[in-house]
């Protein structure tokens, strides 16, 4: 099983690199795989990230948690007022400790009184959206360096790694411009370059939530509370401490997402979250509830917003909209021999559109990547909907005694 | 019996209004502020012409984008993507009506019906994903919000749509007077309440109309209670489903107009664009009645408008977004717990009863 496991994986990353290898071989635009752009693009992941796997502990205890958004803006106001007032350790902690609270406050709402899980999210964002706000005022507007809508920066700093011995020549290899050589090394140097603390952290906290998920009793009681909590109270299992632990901890969760933004920019700033918890929620749907389908949706997010954001010659989003069409041209030709037809010539109609405005146009407006993630998602859901397979219980209020 | 039920309804949002406004009261006090000015000051400026004129515009907005959530809430839907409805009904409606010149009536007309069509599509493509292909609408309005922002700022950044109409503000070209809607200024002198405000009621009216007294209504609230039942009686659910979806991007649609024909007359960069998540909240607030909706759309409004008045007192306006977001949750609590009581009350009552009976025969 991990052998056969670890072959996919291997297929995957392998088609992946071809893929991106094309493309920057036909654009002959070497950001598309620079050792920077790879660094950069974890930098850009890694907080969608941990809102996606925040979003995985609370509903595979069978909580949705629309207030992700909420605890990640709580997250990034803990972050910079700790990080400013004690360094940012300490930061951090605020920020996991504010994300707490609001899952706390989530679990009060829909796990002892039963309201309905998105309203109570909903509200849980509005509340945060406000206090935040609120505080900032309050704390930081006398600051020296503070201001109405941010903090003075934060203390100290996370510890970031650069192993020149390796980062160096492999650079190097990637300037030489071979095909699938260069950008496996850019890719390989991307991972230790400007390598934080926090992005090890989050990659630890995927492989722990893997394993404690799926491998321990203690995963399998907790989905249980999120497939079928009356069998599994009918089995023993306290439905309700399982939530309660699990929507807290996606609280931690999110809230460390967001001190993780607050970190990377050294302040909290009002909107620094930006719609990422959202993004999260949209990532762990993407992901079907696992977190290696969801690590991959953000670098995703990741990538495509580092290019977008980097774009000096203007000519990464046309790189962007060539490796799309590549893409939707693989699965195209994949579908068609697994006889979907229809979906299958969709993708491929799609592809020849987007290859004919490769073609066509000069350089596309930043706006295209900007909305690409959000459109991807959705063609994701669209064709592959039927395909993934939330927790059965996901959304349904429980109460001890009280059979569905 | 139907007093008793109408106090019991009551009682729950009454509850929470109590809890969170003494919760807000803590908070003021944790910062060291005097709560009687702060209440007694918002009260005194609340209540003044020009606050009310605000507050009722203010309202107007916030009653349209309440309706367009609580039209899909009757049938389990969530529609999150109020927001991306309604700017893309706004830019549509503001670039239809800057091009007309047409008799008032006419151009106004028009552009409700280009603020609704458009909303309305924009929901319709929620709709298709999940009848279809089985998305569910919270993801996929999620995501058409975001998308719903880029291309807005593309269509104003960067084609002909936007021009430069103030200090560094792109927006679309103004909205000639013909067309505009600015209303009258029948409490405070200086400030208008907006035309818009008469259209709300009506819609509210046709709301109310639609749900409760035609049949479309009552399939619509069947298939919300039970979508097997509904289905079973010969209601077909997805044609619901997309029928109510596109009424509440239709309803959506309408929600900038308000503001666009009565104070702007351009869809600009500035244009508020989160005006959808409230509606959520008071939709809550109402139940979903139109009456109480608009009770819940003038109480909101008037939070955030009397808190501007804070400042002054030293506390930040936000004040009113922490109490709006303690009023749902608490809200949703108390009606929770008091729908608890009354099944337990229920249930006792009918044991008494059967009780009795057995003792008796």
């Amino acid at each position: 099983m991990t052998y056969l496991k670890s072959r996919r994986f291997i297929g995957a990353a392998f088609t992946a690199i071809t893929m991106l290898s094309i493309t920057r071989t036909i654009t002959s635009n070497g950001d598309l795989t620079s050792t920077v752009t790879i660094a950069q693009a974890l930098v850009f992941a890694s907080p969608i990230a941990l809102a996606g796997l925040a979003g995985i502990w609370a509903e595979r205890a069978g909580v949705i948690n629309i207030g992700l958004e909420g605890m990640m803006i709580l997250g990034t106001f803990g972050a910079g007022w700790a990080g400013w007032q004690w360094g940012a350790w300490a930061g951090v902690l605020a920020g996991i400790v504010f994300g707490a609270i609001g899952g706390l406050l989530l679990a009060v709402a829909t796990v002892t009184y039963g309201v309905d899980q998105i309203i109570a999210g909903t509200a849980i964002n509005l509340l945060a959206l406000g206090t935040t706000k609120f505080l900032a005022i309050l704390l930081f507007t006398n600051a020296p360096g503070g201001g109405q809508a941010q903090s003075p920066p934060i203390k100290g700093e996370i510890p970031v790694f650069t192993l020149e011995s390796i980062v160096t020549p492999l650079t190097a290899l990637h300037e030489k411009g071979i095909f699938f050589v260069s950008d496996l090394a850019g890719l390989v140097a991307g991972l230790f370059y400007n390598m934080s603390l926090l992005t090890i952290i989050t990659v630890l906290l995927f492989i722990m939530t893997s394993y404690l998920l799926w491998k321990t009793a203690f995963g399998l009681r907790l989905r249980s509370a999120g497939e079928n909590p009356w069998a599994a109270d009918s089995l023993g299992v306290k439905v309700v401490q399982y939530k309660y632990a699990a929507v807290v901890f996606s609280g931690m969760l999110a809230g460390l997402g967001g001190a993780y933004l607050s970190i990377a920019s050294t302040i909290y700033r009002n909107g620094n979250t930006a719609g990422r918890g959202y993004i999260g929620l949209a990532t762990m749907i993407f992901g079907d509830w696992r977190p290696g389908g969801t690590a991959a949706g953000a670098l995703m997010f990741g990538y495509i917003d580092t290019l977008r954001l980097i774009d000096t010659g203007n000519q990464n989003v046309k790189g962007l909209i060539l490796l799309g069409a590549i893409i939707l041209l693989a699965i195209g030709a994949w579908m068609l021999r697994s006889a979907k037809r229809n979906a299958a010539i969709g993708f491929l109609l799609l592809a020849s559109v987007m290859v004919g405005a490769y073609f066509s146009a000069t350089s596309f407006p930043p706006e295209v990547a900007q909305v690409a993630p959000y459109i991807t998602t959705l063609l994701v859901l669209a064709t592959a909907s039927q395909n993934l397979r939330p927790p059965a219980a996901d959304g349904i209020p429980y109460r001890k005694g009280e059979d569905h | 019996m139907n007093f008793r039920r109408i106090g019991t309804s009551l009682i729950a949002p009454a509850v929470g209004l109590f809890i969170s406004l003494a919760a807000t009261a803590l908070i003021l006090i944790a910062i060291g502020a005097n709560v009687i000015t702060i209440f007694s000051s918002m009260w005194t400026y609340g209540t003044s012409p020009r606050a009310m004129t605000l507050m009722l515009n203010l309202a107007t907005v916030y009653f349209l984008s309440a309706l367009a959530v609580s039209i899909g809430f009757k049938m389990n839907l969530f529609n999150i993507g109020v927001n991306g409805q309604y700017i893309l009904g706004s830019l549509a409606a503001a670039v239809v009506a800057s091009n007309l010149q047409l008799p008032k009536v006419l151009s106004i007309t028009l552009t409700i019906l280009t603020a609704m069509l458009v909303g309305a599509a924009w929901a319709g493509i929620a709709a298709w994903l999940k009848v279809a292909r089985g998305v569910s609408e919270v993801i996929s309005t999620i995501m058409l919000n975001f998308i719903a922002i880029g291309i807005i700022s593309y269509l104003i950044v960067r084609t002909s749509i936007g021009t430069e109409t103030g200090v560094n503000i792109r927006g679309t070209k103004l909205i000639p007077e013909s067309g505009m809607l600015r209303g009258n200024a029948f409490i405070d002198p200086e400030t208008k309440v907006y035309g818009f405000f008469i259209i709300s009621i009506f819609v509210g009216i046709a709301y109310w109309f639609l749900l409760n007294r035609t049949r479309f209504g009552f399939d619509l609230r069947a298939t919300g209670k039970s979508a097997t039942a509904a289905r079973t009686s010969g209601v077909q659910s997805t044609r619901m489903i997309v029928t109510a979806m596109l009424l509440s991007g239709a309803i959506a649609g309408l929600v900038g107009l308000p503001y666009l024909l009565g104070q702007t007359g351009s869809y600009n960069l500035q244009f508020p664009t989160e005006w959808g998540f409230i509606g959520i909240a008071i939709a809550l607030l109402g139940r979903n009645n139109p009456l109480g909706i608009a009770v819940g759309a003038i109480f909101v409004a008037f939070l955030d408008v009397s808190s501007g008045q804070l400042v002054l007192e030293g506390v930040p306006r936000e004040i009113s977004t922490i109490m709006q977001g303690l009023i749902v949750i608490v809200v949703v609590i108390s009606y929770e717990v008091v729908r608890r009581n009354q099944v337990k009350s229920e249930q006792r009552s009918v044991a008494r009863a059967l009780a009795k009976q057995e003792v008796s025969a």
